[in-house]
């Protein structure tokens, strides 16, 4: 089960709030599906996310995949620790391979994705 | 049957036994019939013999630098190649090879290449340098393209002294796509023009993008214009002559973001226009934005050291359509010849072809000016120069061709104020007697 | 293993010879000059030794089958490599006057009418130099046609799911926006989705026939006739062109532009990957976009003195010129005299024999590997070690093996729609005694991956290098080494 303490997306990234910003990563599945992760490209301090739209990159060594924002928001810090460690996704994709934190236009944005219920859920219909 | 195919009637029968087919034809029956089997109106077949005498007819149709003097260069140029080279990319495992994707059976290539990108950012002063592009044109283009994608701007500065074919290249690569480029005139010494730099590079401007030395042979000065270039945000594209970096500061250490050039001079024959090898190096930080293979050092489990080609996800087997380039085959065999000519050469030789050129084209030079009616323009150079003659230079060129002499590049059709020039090339590979030789048509030309 | 140049350097040693000066010296612009170069030192018999053991570490065509699906690696003739290196041909400068290379110049007019005859496109670039290149041509031709012709509504390109990578990543670089068309259950293009694709926004379809699956088209005519309903054009990737030498020509199966490989169908060979040639071939509406220049023959046959063959550069609706100068000339040699050496009946043979070989290995190995899309193929098959890998073998693993038993590996997990793929192209020059070999080797893996599956995932065993770690080679590229 997928911590409860915050919501995900069908395209595998999740969001949780913490002091008023959302901090964003990639799932467990997600980072199983990718294999070992090699690199890791993040937008800049004070770039703008917009919810759907590719924020950032992520590569294993045969496959690469846009990461797509679940809010909207100023991107307010990025996880530093990825540039020397990309693994740190592979190894603890919800706590230390987190990617960004974006102060949020609208946390209802993320009130209304998936529960991790609704993931695990959600994970299931995928095979 | 043609003796590259081994297979026998009986072998055939054989293997259409197996098939439960009657006859090959039947292999080829989802074809609409009326589409099948059209008759090729091509020449019969020939033996080898024949072959070799056909082609042998044709190549002695063509005048070659074996037979004359020549004194072109403008992007391709004639210069000493080693023996030792032709051997090495003769060789049969070098040349039947594929593209080194299984790298266990292909450590030879992909040492070689990890040693061409080895020096080629030595040569360049560059942190990383990919496994080649087809040639000088589409490198620059690819730099031009590279630069848009790490800035995410879309304009650029393009000198009027990079050579013109390049130009049109990146012109033609950027049709179809969002991207300005804008032209940056020259100064009267032949450089590009300090002041216009100043009013078109701005903020929006994702690279400037010049040529050291110059088409027209002079040597640009870097460091004001990578100063600007930076300040405002843009990258500096450097396109190089390898041969010149024999001798002279390289790109890198002059502020290039991108440094690009035509490799066929590192121990390939003109070959009239191709097979070329385009250089492609950049920063660091840029190295996931490159189009291009890329060959890195690993280990295996054993903890031996091996070769792999790496940071494919770049690439368009993996990416697709959001690759960094189309670009899959390249011209790993030209590269091979650069890195065999480098290290036949290493640095003393390198520098010593640098300065042979360096010398002997300044002689001509002094040699030509010298001359009544004909008068050296612009400024410093290093192989290539340009000379205003007496006479019309395609006229000129056509008298130097009646004593057997290739003659020089005319600019009228790129440079419009020069109309009345040519540009010159010396290399190592032409004699004192050779230029004297020239120095004397042209003398008798310009009576 | 083999050490690098860097390591075998020692300062002080040379490997060349280079005349002394033999003019007066000229004062050199100091504070242009570079302060160090660190370029190997090195004797010529060290750098003979270096690199010809770094060839024997090598798996090539010259040494061993090499069936690896899409490459077209068949037999490089000798004789080709010869004729490419006369000095009339290699020690030619593109800027030379035309007059001085009218043997070129020639073989370049008669190389693209003998390729206008293969395809049925009579109009054809030798520019681009590689498939992908000729792809980029071959896009920007069509992008120009449909400008030219005002419709500038078209921003789209259809692209099969089963295509070459190259394909969308040439449509993205000419700026079309790409839409992914699907392959129906044996294999086609799926022409019910492509007719409800194809409108008036889309530029055309970039089409691999035959497929990457290594399989005709069954439907290309209806294929054309959607595209072309819909003012579209065709783009067909000749990447699978050694399957129709003299069999069909893509002309006159709706293709509009189609690109050559000469360094695969025309046996000029791939280096290691490179030089290629591209040579791209368009219809008579097609040909005034071509790039500049292309070579011109005039009509007086040069009776009058002049020329007989010219560079034409006098074509205003020209894309532009795509590369540096005229293409990789010295692979046009070898090309032309393949050509010359097999003639037009030859040419057939060896798309017949490439064909046979290829659906004997199908047929051989049928009920060893699961087989995706089971009909008759064209030059290459289609395999799937879904069944090995459900064992707990992969494809790669098998290919690994294949290495050990003396074959290259065919290319594996392409096409991306096939789970696990095996892609095994034999070409028309391998022997039956070879392919028996090879069959005998895939069958034994078969059986490994049920009795000794460890024996399939430990190999190769017997290469200078195991399986490398790709993924640190990633993490931390080292892509130079350190002076």
């Amino acid at each position: 089960m997928e911590p409860t303490d915050r919501k995900y997306t069908k395209g595998h990234e999740w969001a949780k709030l913490d002091e008023g910003l959302a901090v964003v990563g990639i799932t467990n599945y997600a980072q199983e599906q990718l294999g070992d992760i090699v690199y890791v490209e993040l937008p800049q301090l004070g770039d703008a996310l917009e919810t759907s739209h590719a924020f950032g990159l992520i590569e294993s060594v045969k496959a690469a995949s846009d990461l797509f924002a679940p809010v909207s928001g100023e991107v307010v810090a990025i996880n530093e620790d990825l540039v020397d460690r990309p693994e740190l996704v592979n190894e603890d994709p919800y706590e230390g391979g987190w990617m960004v934190k974006v102060q949020p236009e609208d946390e209802g944005e993320i009130e209304v994705l998936m529960t991790a219920e609704e993931y695990a859920a959600y994970l299931q219909t995928l095979e | 049957m043609s003796s590259y195919i081994p297979n026998t009637d009986a072998d055939r029968a054989r293997m259409l036994e197996a098939l439960g087919s009657d006859s090959v034809d039947q292999l080829f029956e989802v074809i609409p019939a009326e589409k099948r089997f059209p008759a090729l109106k091509l020449p019969g077949p020939l033996s080898e013999m024949e072959v070799k005498t056909l082609l042998r007819g044709l190549s002695e149709k063509n005048a070659d630098l074996d037979h004359h003097p020549c004194f072109l260069g403008a992007g391709a140029y004639h210069h000493f190649v080693p023996s030792v080279v032709d051997h090495i990319i003769g060789r049969g495992e070098f040349y039947t090879a594929y593209t080194p994707y299984q790298a266990e059976a292909s450590q030879g290539t992909l040492i070689s290449i990890y040693e061409f990108q080895s020096m080629v950012c030595a040569l360049m002063g560059m942190d990383v340098a990919n496994a080649s592009m087809y040639d000088g044109a589409t490198a620059l283009a690819e730099a031009g393209l590279m630069a848009a994608r790490a800035t995410r701007r879309y304009k650029l500065i393009v000198a009027s002294t990079l050579n013109p074919g390049y130009r049109r290249v990146l012109r033609t690569y950027t049709q179809g796509i969002r991207m300005e480029i804008h032209d940056l005139r020259r100064d009267d010494d032949g450089r590009v023009d300090a002041v216009q730099a100043e009013e078109l590079i701005d903020g929006e401007t994702a690279a400037v993008v010049v040529q050291q030395p110059n088409f027209l042979g002079c040597l640009e000065d870097l460091a004001p214009l990578s100063e600007l270039a930076h300040q405002r945000g843009a990258l500096l594209v450097v396109c190089v002559d390898p041969i010149s970096l024999g001798l002279l500061k390289p790109p890198g250490e002059l502020g290039a973001d991108i440094a690009v050039g035509e490799g066929q001079s590192l121990g390939n024959p003109p070959s009239y226009g191709g097979p070329y090898v385009g250089l492609f190096a950049c920063r660091q930080q840029y190295v996931r934005q490159m189009p291009g293979r890329l060959v890195g050092m690993t280990t295996d489990a054993e903890g031996r050291r091996g070769f792999v080609l790496t940071l494919q996800p770049r690439e368009q087997h993996i990416r697709r359509e959001k690759a960094t380039s189309n670009i899959c085959t390249n011209e790993a065999l030209v590269a091979l010849a650069a890195a065999t000519y480098l290290a036949a050469m290493g640095k003393a030789g390198l520098h010593q072809v640098a300065e042979l050129c360096y010398h002997k084209a300044h002689y001509a030079a002094r040699e030509i000016e010298g001359l009544p009616g004909y008068e050296r323009v612009l400024g410093d150079f290093f192989k290539e120069f340009v000379i205003r003659t007496p006479v019309p230079p395609a006229e000129v060129n056509k008298r130097l061709w009646e004593r057997g002499i290739i003659g020089a590049y005319p600019l009228a059709a790129d440079y419009p104020e020069l109309t009345d020039c040519l540009l010159f090339c010396v290399t190592e590979m032409n004699s004192r007697e050779q230029i004297d030789q020239l120095v004397g048509a042209l003398r008798g030309i310009g009576r | 293993m083999e050490p690098l140049l860097i390591e075998l350097s020692s300062p002080g040693r040379v490997g060349f010879s280079l005349p002394s000066l033999d003019v007066p010296e000229s004062e050199l612009p100091n504070d242009l000059v570079r302060d160090d170069l660190t370029l190997p030192e090195l004797s010529e018999r060290e750098v003979v030794q270096h690199f010809t053991r770094l060839s024997q570490l090598n798996f090539s065509v010259d040494t061993g089958f090499y069936p690896l699906g899409s490459c077209t690696m068949k037999y490089n003739p000798k004789l080709n490599e010869d004729v490419a290196r006369h000095p009339g041909f290699a020690q030619i400068h593109p800027r030379q006057d035309q007059s001085t290379v009218q043997g070129a110049l020639q073989l370049m007019s008669e190389l693209q009418e003998y390729l206008a005859e293969i395809t049925g496109l009579p109009a054809v670039s030798l520019q681009p130099l590689a498939g992908a290149h000729g792809e980029l041509t071959g896009m920007l031709v069509i992008r120009a046609y449909h400008l030219n012709r005002g419709d500038d509504d078209r921003h789209t390109v259809l692209v099969p799911d089963s295509a070459h990578g190259t394909n969308p990543a040439t449509a993205t670089m000419c700026g079309y926006e790409v839409i992914t068309v699907r392959s129906d259950h044996r294999g086609n293009i799926d022409v019910q989705e492509l007719d409800r694709l194809m409108d008036h926004r889309v530029a055309g379809l970039m089409l691999t026939n035959p497929n990457t699956l290594g399989l005709y088209e069954e439907h290309i005519l209806e294929v054309a006739e959607i595209v072309h309903r819909a003012g579209g054009l065709i783009y067909c990737d000749g990447a699978n062109m050694n399957a129709l030498l003299g069999i069909a020509r893509p002309g006159e199966l709706g293709a509009d532009v189609l690109h050559l490989n000469l360094h695969k169908t025309f046996s000029a060979p791939h280096g290691g990957g490179g030089p290629g040639g591209g040579g791209t071939a368009v219809t008579e509406e097609l040909r005034a976009f071509l790039p500049i220049p292309v070579v011109g023959r005039t009509a007086g046959g040069g009776s009058d003195g002049g020329a007989e063959y010219y560079l034409d550069y006098d074509r205003p609706l020209s894309i532009g010129p795509v590369s540096s100068f005229y293409g990789n000339f010295g692979v046009m040699v070898k090309a032309y005299a393949y050509l010359r050496s097999l003639g037009g009946h030859g040419l057939r043979t060896v798309s017949e024999n490439a064909v046979l070989n290829a659906n004997y290995l199908r047929q051989q190995l049928t009920g060893y590997f699961e087989l995706p899309y089971d009909r008759p193929c064209m030059h290459e098959c289609v395999f799937s070690g879904k069944a090995q890998a459900r064992l707990g073998v992969h494809t790669l693993d098998m290919a690994k093996r294949l290495i050990d038993l003396g074959f290259h590996p065919p290319t594996v997990y392409f096409p991306l729609i096939v789970d696990e793929a095996l892609m095994i192209e034999p070409t028309e020059t391998e022997s039956l005694e070879t392919l028996d070999a090879f069959v005998a080797a895939m069958r034994q893996i078969a059986r490994e991956a049920e009795d000794a599956p460890e024996l399939v995932r430990d190999s190769p065993r017997t290469t200078p290098v195991g399986r490398l770690d790709e993924v640190g080679a990633a993490r931390k590229p080292n892509l130079k080494w350190q002076a």
